[in-house]
């Protein structure tokens, strides 16, 4: 069995002409936590949406065990995504189903089981989240932090190989910050999955991750353990771990001179 | 010229982006087709569907049929009148119904009522990504969101329509044979006898049928087509009432003119 889950190959991919990705490779490693990081609007959620098969690459590969992904029928592609869980940036629960049934989804579309063995799972699933008190709630009457919990225990409902979350810690208060780094390195570790984040949060990021990428103008600026990024030297990776205003990335969106603009 | 070339490109443009859209709507239908037998698993969703867009609809349905009659009956009774007929009332309220006014009107506020809700929750879903996350748990939204929203249309809008038409014959009644005093057996043996089954019960039903299959599915494609944005959803809301409202008086002269002639 190759150590590689997930690789990504030569990958190019854009809307219309504008490429947002040029030539990028990448390896996900089983059991581990990768994290892909880069500031807003670099094409990290892009790169969760082409592992999964929602976007089809313009060039090169992504192959999710041995399988390439956008040569996949209907059939092929929902097989795949049955080996994955998916956390969204908002959590994407569905508004019309309580917490329960949010995260007995995935087991009543895909499974037989009977009632009683559904919900000793749910339940399984919530405590492990720490939300089996919240069972019978709506989405509409939790926090964000406590919506982002309920939609990773949806997520990881079917025990999947692969857990990808968007943004995990978007929006979140310190301490549920904290709750979800926990839950995504044991549930990691207690699944034996592979989990991947996209994030733009560093310290969090570091204190947990196995393995970091860095995206910046569409290529892979930077990739290493966290150690070995700390000790990095490369411009770009300084100024984005130390937040530093002046840097190679410009605080200033493409323009012609501020003269020219103001008719000087 | 140059301004030739821009009103020819945007009549073009016009042109082509409505022709996409005709495209995708049809894609839509299709897909639904095929994810029928996966959406007739999950009954249970149809029916709670045909709960809310059917059942739901039913006080505005009742309650506008039995104005529509009470209207016609007014306004029948006057005209009848005058030709010394009044005893016809009945069958020009009936055949009024059965023929147009129930398909139609039913049509419309079905479109106003239950198609709006429609886009919106769908268009809604889309924006908070819900859709995506179906997508991504391998469980098509064809099957699980759009087919039992389809098939609860179809079932719901003819069974509105009879409503519409059963409670504004009521409505005629009540105003010609209880108010105005028109004799009663007339009223109600005249109907029976000039109301035919085939063609106008049943050419009214299969108005209803095509409304509801017209209403149920631009709802249906502009929820799932909406930009996921605010403005988008409510664009798409508007565009709903719109092109359903149009295309259901379009049809209905088509359907017409086929049937009733």
């Amino acid at each position: 069995m190759s150590d590689k889950l997930i690789s990504i190959e030569n990958l190019s991919f854009g809307y219309g002409k504008k490429l947002l990705h040029k030539d990028i490779n990448m390896q996900f490693n089983r059991g581990k936590v990768s994290a892909i990081m880069g500031g807003s609007g670099c094409g990290k959620t892009t790169i969760l949406r082409l592992i999964g098969g929602q976007l089809t690459p313009n060039s090169g590969k992504v192959l999710v065990d041995g399988d390439i992904v956008h040569e996949q029928d209907r059939n092929g592609i929902y097989h795949l995504r049955r080996k994955m869980g998916m956390l969204f940036q908002h959590g994407a629960l569905f508004t019309d189903l309580s917490v329960y049934e949010n995260v007995a989804f995935p087991m009543r579309e895909h499974t037989d089981l009977p009632e009683n063995i559904i919900r000793d799972l749910v339940l399984l699933k919530l405590n492990a989240v720490g939300l089996r008190g919240a069972h019978n709630k709506m989405p509409a009457e939790l926090s964000g932090g406590m919506a982002r919990r309920v939609a990773l225990a949806r997520a990881v409902a079917l025990d999947p190989d692969i857990i990808m979350y968007d943004e995990p810690f978007a929006g979140l208060d310190p301490i549920s910050m904290a709750v979800i780094c926990d839950l995504i390195r044991s549930l990691n570790d207690a699944l034996g999955a592979t989990s991947i984040i996209v994030t733009h949060d560093v310290a969090e990021t570091f204190s947990f991750a196995d393995y970091i990428y860095f995206l910046a103008d569409g290529t892979v600026a930077a990739e290493g353990s966290p150690k070995q990024l700390m000790a990095s030297k490369l411009p770009f990776v300084r100024q984005f771990i130390h937040s530093e205003k002046d840097g190679p990335v410009p605080f200033h969106a493409d323009a012609p001179s501020y003269q020219e603009d103001l008719r000087l | 010229m140059n301004w030739l070339t821009n009103v020819l490109g945007n009549i073009g443009f016009a042109f082509r982006s409505r022709l996409y859209r005709l495209g995708a709507g049809t894609r839509l239908f299709f897909l639904t087709m095929i994810y029928s037998a996966d959406s007739f698993k999950r009954i249970h969703l149809t029916i709670r569907e045909i709960y809310f867009t059917g059942v739901l609809s039913l006080v505005i349905i009742v309650v506008s049929a039995f104005f529509v009659g009470m209207v016609l009956g007014l306004q029948g009774y006057y005209t009848l009148e005058k030709y010394g007929s009044s005893e016809a009332i009945g069958v020009l309220v009936a055949l009024a119904l059965v023929r147009e006014l129930g398909p139609v009107v039913t049509a419309l506020l079905f479109a106003g009522r239950a198609g709006t809700a429609i886009t919106a929750e769908i268009g809604l879903m889309k924006a908070t990504e819900q859709l995506s996350a179906m997508e991504m748990m391998a469980v098509s939204p064809v099957a699980r969101i759009i087919g039992p929203r389809f098939w609860a249309g179809m079932i719901s809008m003819p069974i509105l329509a009879t409503i519409f038409s059963m409670v504004g014959i009521l409505g005629g009644y009540f105003i010609a044979v209880i108010v105005i005093g028109v004799d009663e057996g007339a009223f109600w043996s005249q109907m029976q006898a000039n109301v035919d089954f085939q063609n106008d019960i049943v050419d009214g039903a299969i108005k209803s049928i095509v409304f509801g299959f017209a209403c149920t599915m631009i709802a249906l494609f502009e929820g799932f087509d909406a930009p996921p944005t605010a403005e988008g959803v409510s664009r798409a809301t508007t565009r709903t009432v719109v092109i359903s409202s149009l295309a259901v008086l379009g049809l209905d002269f088509i359907l017409t003119s086929f049937m009733f002639v």
